[in-house]
């Protein structure tokens, strides 16, 4: 669910530009490229990287969320959270199936991710404090994601654009269970609206960064776009984003934490204010509250199951092996 | 309505909630991603069954509690779960062969509930006794696997058969409180299921190359409210936000 | 950290009801057969759906190289009269 604006990327091109006007042929006639396809060292890399970026964000994206399976306020809640987290690792592993196809295998992404040289969506490195921060999550964070995926169910690579298909049809009751509990908390008392509103106040920011960086300083937007890996800059997105997200606001009765959020008449879209790309960029640098917080925790749940892992395999090669003595035996 | 099946339901849903909890404590740590959605899966299914067990109880019950107020409103001493249901996790080993334990129980006592006296608990044991059985074999797989994997997964699941050995027993001691719904044909007696789960438990054993388990002194109180340490951290995750802000709606 | 083996990665391939073919919908790591089913239970069809699941290793598949598209699926092109469109019946023959 949560894709960011690919951050860091800078490959070279080594193919004869016949092959790469082939290529490009290709792309332009909406041909979907598969696995085993001749393809631009260049583009595979991106991909892998972005896949990548993209699968190691939903699994951290567990983390926050799944901070307060255990606190739910009722039953019916606590289903919904459990079933929403398991759906990110679902998420995550359909993303990591794709890039697999590209030759790097989950081992290797794993290990990239639990040794704090990945990327993934920063919006993750903050942390959910209170139970509002859950609504606000589904209704912000994965609106944001789910303005950032539809487009990439058309992606020129055949397996990402398909496991975003089957990401997005489960993502559909994400972000309605996200407003709905903030629904919940703008009805309630004067206690649960300031919670809503606390932390409506505290994402804001957080998701619009989720976009990525602005489009004159996002490195690979025109590549990525020409190889239709890529169908919307990050400023076109996070335009329709807010534009989507401020009339649900209002239908909250919450106000968005930005004084220069006014509706823009002749450009029919709203305006909103500076974004805080010093913070942005910190926070992917590794500076964010909990970036430390959420990389330990999924190099614990890595290396406390590696017996786990080894254990499966050795009692599997037992098991092979028993069978073709009983067949060797016949 | 008498009272006394009204808790010995109570008592039920208690076990699937606490154990559905713990369960859910894996869910981002899991040791790979396949079980991190397989354990969330039986973890949904037992919160599931005390859902519906909850809401039964207080409908009998016609006190006006929901399943909220019988699962978040009471206090520790009012809790009747099994013990094992509410241990810390513990490693992966120790975690499924708890599961297991519960799971071939819980598959045995539905069968017999599915044809129960009273209609709404037949129609509950329908569904469940298929989400047990299959929590049951896919625990039971684990057990085979680390048992019969490699020498640090077997130490750590004869390990988990020690922890585990005084908590079994609670499976088959009588809730007090279910004797009359016994009577009634409303509820299994658990004694009568003993044999068929020590059996279920042994055929995995052997698969597994575990020991079985000694038999040792079982501890119990569960279903009195008689609980470990454990239970009271437990419950203040548990009950955070209805304690924080009681009587709202979410 | 002494693992060096990854658990292998299988392809899954769901029959969502009977009358349709099973169909691939994606891949899971798993280290046994039963493991690979479970998961394939678990992480493809939490919303009903599938009535029946396929688990096959992926090292398994034996594929044809997109390199060798042209010679072998070139050939099949100019065999129009393979299709029914090729045949010149009148109108007044009715459907066929």
């Amino acid at each position: 669910m949560y894709s960011q604006g690919l951050i860091g990327s800078g490959d070279q091109t080594t193919e004869t530009p016949k092959f790469l006007a082939a290529f490009q042929a290709r792309i332009d006639a909406d041909e979907k490229i598969e696995p085993n396809d001749p393809m631009p060292a260049a583009y595979r890399k991106t991909l892998i990287r972005q896949i990548g970026q993209h699968a190691h964000s939903e699994i951290i994206g567990m983390l926050p969320e799944g901070n307060w399976i255990t606190r739910a306020p009722t039953l019916r809640r606590k289903a919904a959270l459990l079933a929403k987290v398991q759906d990110e690792g679902g998420h995550g592993l359909y993303l990591y199936s794709a890039a697999e196809t590209l030759g790097v295998s989950r081992k290797q992404m794993t290990e990239e991710l639990v040794s704090g040289r990945a990327k993934y969506s920063s919006i993750f490195n903050y942390p959910t404090q209170t139970w509002a921060d859950i609504g606000a999550i589904g209704w912000l964070v994965d609106g944001a994601a789910i303005m950032n995926q539809v487009p990439l169910c058309r992606c020129s690579y055949g397996p990402y654009a398909r496991a975003m298909i089957r990401v997005c049809k489960e993502e559909s009751f994400h972000q309605r269970q996200g407003y709905e509990i903030m629904l919940k908390l703008a009805e309630g008392s004067p206690a649960q609206k300031e919670m809503a509103q606390d932390a409506l106040n505290r994402w804001w920011w957080p998701s619009l960064m989720m976009f990525g960086p602005p489009d004159g300083a996002s490195e690979h937007s025109d590549q990525s776009t020409r190889w239709k890996i890529k169908r919307f800059t990050n400023d076109e997105l996070r335009q329709k984003f807010v534009d989507a997200t401020v009339p649900q606001a209002q239908r909250l009765g919450l106000s968005l934490p930005d004084p220069a959020l006014a509706w823009n008449e002749a450009g029919g879209r709203y305006d909103y204010g500076e974004i805080d790309w010093d913070e942005f960029w910190a926070v992917v640098k590794g500076h964010g509250p909990l970036n430390k917080a959420r990389v330990a925790a999924r190099k614990k749940a890595w290396e406390d199951g590696a017996w786990v892992r080894e254990a499966a395999l050795a009692h599997a090669k037992k098991r092979a092996a028993r069978q073709s003595v009983a067949i060797a035996a016949e | 309505m008498p009272p006394a099946l009204v808790a010995a339901l109570i008592g039920l849903a208690d076990d699937h909630l606490i154990l559905g909890h713990r369960l859910s404590e894996w869910c981002g740590h899991a040791p790979m991603l396949e079980e991190d959605l397989a354990m969330p899966n039986i973890a949904l299914d037992l919160i599931g069954q005390a859902r519906g067990l909850y809401t039964y109880a207080g409908e009998l019950e016609g006190a006006g509690r929901d399943e909220d107020a019988l699962a978040f409103g009471r206090l520790e001493r009012a809790y009747r779960n099994l013990l094992i249901c509410e241990l810390p996790n513990g490693d992966f080993a120790h975690t499924m062969l708890r599961q297991f334990y519960f799971a071939s129980f819980m598959q045995l006592f539905w069968q017999e509930v599915e044809s129960s006296t009273d209609a709404t608990l037949a129609a509950i044991a329908a569904k469940a006794v298929k989400e047990s059985q299959y929590h049951r074999r896919h625990c039971a797989e684990w057990v085979i696997r680390l048992g019969d994997g490699t020498d640090e997964s077997a130490r750590r699941m004869e390990e988990a058969v020690t922890l585990l050995a005084p908590y079994a027993g609670e499976f088959f001691i009588a809730d007090p409180e279910a004797c009359g719904a016994v009577a009634a044909g409303v509820l299994p007696e658990t004694q009568a299921l003993q044999h068929a789960w020590q059996a279920d438990v042994e055929q995995v054993f052997v698969a597994a190359k575990l020991a079985p388990p000694e038999a040792v002194y079982a501890q119990k109180g569960g279903r009195r409210g008689l609980h470990t340490e454990a239970m009271g951290h437990l419950l203040a995750q548990l009950q955070f936000m209805q304690r924080s802000f009681p009587d709202m709606t979410w | 950290m002494s693992e060096a083996e990854e658990i292998p990665l299988w392809e899954v391939f769901i029959r969502p009801r009977n009358g349709l073919a099973h169909r691939h919908c994606g891949s899971l790591h798993a280290a046994d057969a039963e493991m690979a089913l479970q998961a394939a239970r678990d992480v493809y069809t939490r919303r009903g759906e599938g009535l029946s699941v396929w688990v096959i290793p992926s090292a398994q598949i034996v594929a044809s190289d997109p390199q060798d598209r042209n010679v072998l699926f070139d050939p099949a092109d100019d065999k129009i009269y393979r299709h029914p469109s090729f045949y010149n019946i009148p109108d007044d023959v009715g459907h066929m």
